[in-house]
């Protein structure tokens, strides 16, 4: 499915310099292509994502569009799938010659789609959570969520806080969960944790009794840390709680939408889990240079579509953001220009934190940019 | 030691029991019509999808589940009707795409209808772990087995006692005779649809609170139930049911004593090894054609 906002205004609003630097490009549109697992799986990600990609070129171009210039969005839907995702990257690069490339929704889908920019030289701004994506750094991919080892690291930090060293570990059978499980290892060895289970559950699972009924019996778990996506950590969370476990129970930044606590119910109650700042927009301190930011997305958000802001929906307005502001910089689409300037992002203030990128970090995100949070009656409450 | 065992039992006896009803489902239909229907699984993702949207707009779960069930006994009429009665003459490997196809659009359909994301329905008594002998399970769990138990029984009684229950058996067995001795083999075919979603819904609204529910639920459950239904022995009702437990049981100690990783792989190895050495399952007496 492709859905074009062609641009509405055709008047050319002298904004920046950009308008100034010669009347053929600034008629030219800023192709910005998409691909977003708006069905599938993780639809429950890639649904806002593409509602706010589309939301926000539309507002960028009622504003005038950048530099002059309107900002064209071609958005497909991978449907979860990573060789979709790769098939669709090779359309948007080869027939709809797209200057950049916001998404891959998935880990997965951004691995596939990351040889075929490359090798096709077009920024890619990815909006999945797993480190893989930008560790090695791939000249021309990019990321906004923060990565799953800074969450393993925030969930170790409060750990060690909590004076626990040993951690029972149940990660998804997905590329995120993987990631996770991986960076989990490595993160625990580093700070001194102690892995005394490690424990796997399919996506699609219904029932991960079996899993959590193993560590129960660990006499050793101090606490249970869920790597995963989606309606599988809901489930989990309910089975921990049937089971009677009274460990503390972390999750991942992967469920950090209202949709997760709708799910797990009462369930969810304590849970803790690493999260922007976006979905504890209003208990931020004032003077958190994040809190206008978020507030005012959260905003527009819920006025535009009546639905609770995710984190995911944020990742993608940071990812066009981070786009757009590139070509101001870069004065252009020039496609090797626009990856420079993306890389050159410095003190940018998205939903997911403060980004500032080089050449060695294509994500720009410190671990400040994680807030511990935990589910109270039922809403996200910041730890303190 | 003992309390993991029965933990394990009583998780892969809960789904075994939604795989048992899947199967059944594919056996009855397969019995009028030698087609295996493999939008069984949409039926079951129907009943779950319309009992938690409808209660959670506040309609009273019997009745949300009557509804759902009436729903999908109409796509089922549906997809007998437009889709399988209209391709009669085609080769049963035909009909079974058919289904496949069907089954796509029913996805497609209940995505427009109820969108993208997992709805919740609440346990029908609440969520209070009940603990047994160590081992603790959701009230839900009950309901499920409870359920599926029930309907296992009518549908025996109703193809042992009843005279339509008989006419359909007696065409399974014997097509042409049935016909000959005045048997509506058409409304047979329709019926064993009609009844087909209605085991399914029944199986997807108890199911849901503990699986929640999506529009793409059907897939995985779905398949299993086919496995169990192969493992029964396709058309054998009872092998159905006992193949579903099989499938559930062996899924939950596969993912509790050997690894997690390879929990689905436990039931397509089951099917597998059914179809290559012993393809007329456990309890299948005849030479059935297979495809």
């Amino acid at each position: 499915m492709r859905i074009r906002l062609l641009s509405t205004m055709a008047a050319v609003v002298g904004l920046t310099l950009g308008a100034v630097t010669g009347a053929a490009s600034a008629a030219d549109p800023i192709k910005v292509g998409a691909i977003i697992s708006a069905t599938g799986p993780a639809s429950f990600l890639g649904d806002p994502e593409k509602k706010v990609l589309e939301l926000y070129a539309d507002r960028v171009n009622q504003a005038g569009g950048v530099a002059g210039r309107t900002v064209q969005l071609t958005v497909y839907d991978d449907g979860g799938a990573a060789d979709k995702a790769a098939s669709f990257t090779k359309r948007l690069i080869e027939s709809d010659k797209v200057d950049v490339i916001v998404g891959g929704t998935t880990t997965a889908a951004t691995m596939a789609a990351a040889p075929l920019v490359e090798r096709g030289e077009v920024p890619f701004i990815s909006l999945a959570g797993a480190v893989v994506i930008v560790e090695p750094v791939k000249k021309w991919v990019f990321k906004t969520p923060h990565t799953d080892r800074m969450a393993a690291e925030k969930v170790m930090d409060d750990l060690k806080k909590r004076g626990l060293t040993k951690l029972a570990l149940v990660s998804e059978d997905s590329g995120f969960g993987k990631s996770g499980r991986e960076q989990t290892l490595a993160v625990a060895k580093e700070r001194g944790i102690e892995l005394v289970a490690d424990e796997t559950y399919g996506a699609k699972d219904t029932d991960v009794t079996a899993q959590l009924t193993k560590i129960r019996n660990n006499a050793a778990a101090q606490a249970v840390l869920v790597f995963g996506l989606g309606q599988g950590p809901a489930v989990v969370t309910k089975n921990y709680r049937q089971l009677g476990i009274t460990l503390p129970l972390y999750q991942s930044h992967g469920v950090a939408s209202k949709e997760y606590i709708r799910l797990a119910g009462g369930a969810a109650e304590g849970v803790r889990l690493p999260a922007a700042g976006l979905v504890v927009a209003s208990q931020l301190a004032d003077s958190d240079p994040q809190k206008k930011v978020v507030v005012e997305f959260t905003k527009v958000y819920e006025e535009a579509f009546s639905s609770e802001v995710s984190t995911f929906a944020g990742h993608a307005y940071d990812g066009l953001m981070i786009a757009l502001d590139a070509v101001k910089r870069a004065g252009g689409t020039d496609k090797a220009k626009l990856r420079d300037a993306i890389e050159q992002t410095k003190g940018y203030v998205g939903t997911g934190g403060i980004v500032t990128m080089s050449a060695k970090d294509h994500m720009g995100l410190s671990l400040d940019a994680f807030h511990m949070v935990e589910v109270k009656q039922g809403d996200w409450a910041l730890v303190k | 030691m003992f309390a993991e065992l029965l933990q394990y039992m009583l998780s892969g006896l809960t789904i075994g029991a939604i795989y048992a009803l899947a199967g059944l489902g594919f056996s009855i239909i397969y019995n009028a019509s030698h087609v295996i229907n493999f939008a069984q699984g949409e039926f079951i993702m129907i009943g779950g999808m319309a009992s938690a949207t409808l209660t959670a707009s506040g309609v009273p779960l019997p009745l949300a589940i009557l509804i759902g069930c009436g729903g999908a006994m109409l796509v089922g009429v549906a997809v007998a009707k437009f889709a399988v009665e209209r391709a009669r003459d085609a080769s049963t490997v035909t009909l079974i795409i058919i289904t496949i196809g069907a089954s796509i659009f029913l996805r497609g359909l209940a995505e427009l209808v109820w969108g993208k994301d997992f709805k919740r329905l609440d346990a029908f008594s609440g969520e209070t772990p009940i603990q047994f002998l160590g081992a603790s399970m959701q009230p839900q769990s009950l309901w499920v087995v409870g359920c599926a138990g029930v309907l296992i029984v009518a549908i025996g009684l109703f193809f042992n006692k009843t005279l339509t229950g008989k006419a359909m058996l007696a065409t399974s067995h014997n097509r042409l005779a049935a016909q000959l001795v005045g048997i509506d083999v058409k409304r047979v075919v329709l019926a064993s649809f009609a009844l087909s979603a209605a085991l399914g819904a029944v199986g997807g609204a108890v199911v849901a609170p503990i699986t929640f529910s999506y529009t793409e639920m059907g897939i995985m459950l779905g398949l299993k139930g086919f496995t169990a239904a192969v493992l029964g022995g396709l058309g054998h009702g009872p092998g159905a049911v006992a193949g579903g437990l099989i499938v559930g049981v062996a899924e939950a100690l596969g993912a509790g004593y050997i690894s997690s990783a390879y929990k689905d792989a436990v039931a397509f190895v089951i099917i597998l090894a059914v179809l290559l050495f012993m393809p007329n399952g456990l309890f299948g007496k005849r030479g059935a054609e297979r495809v």
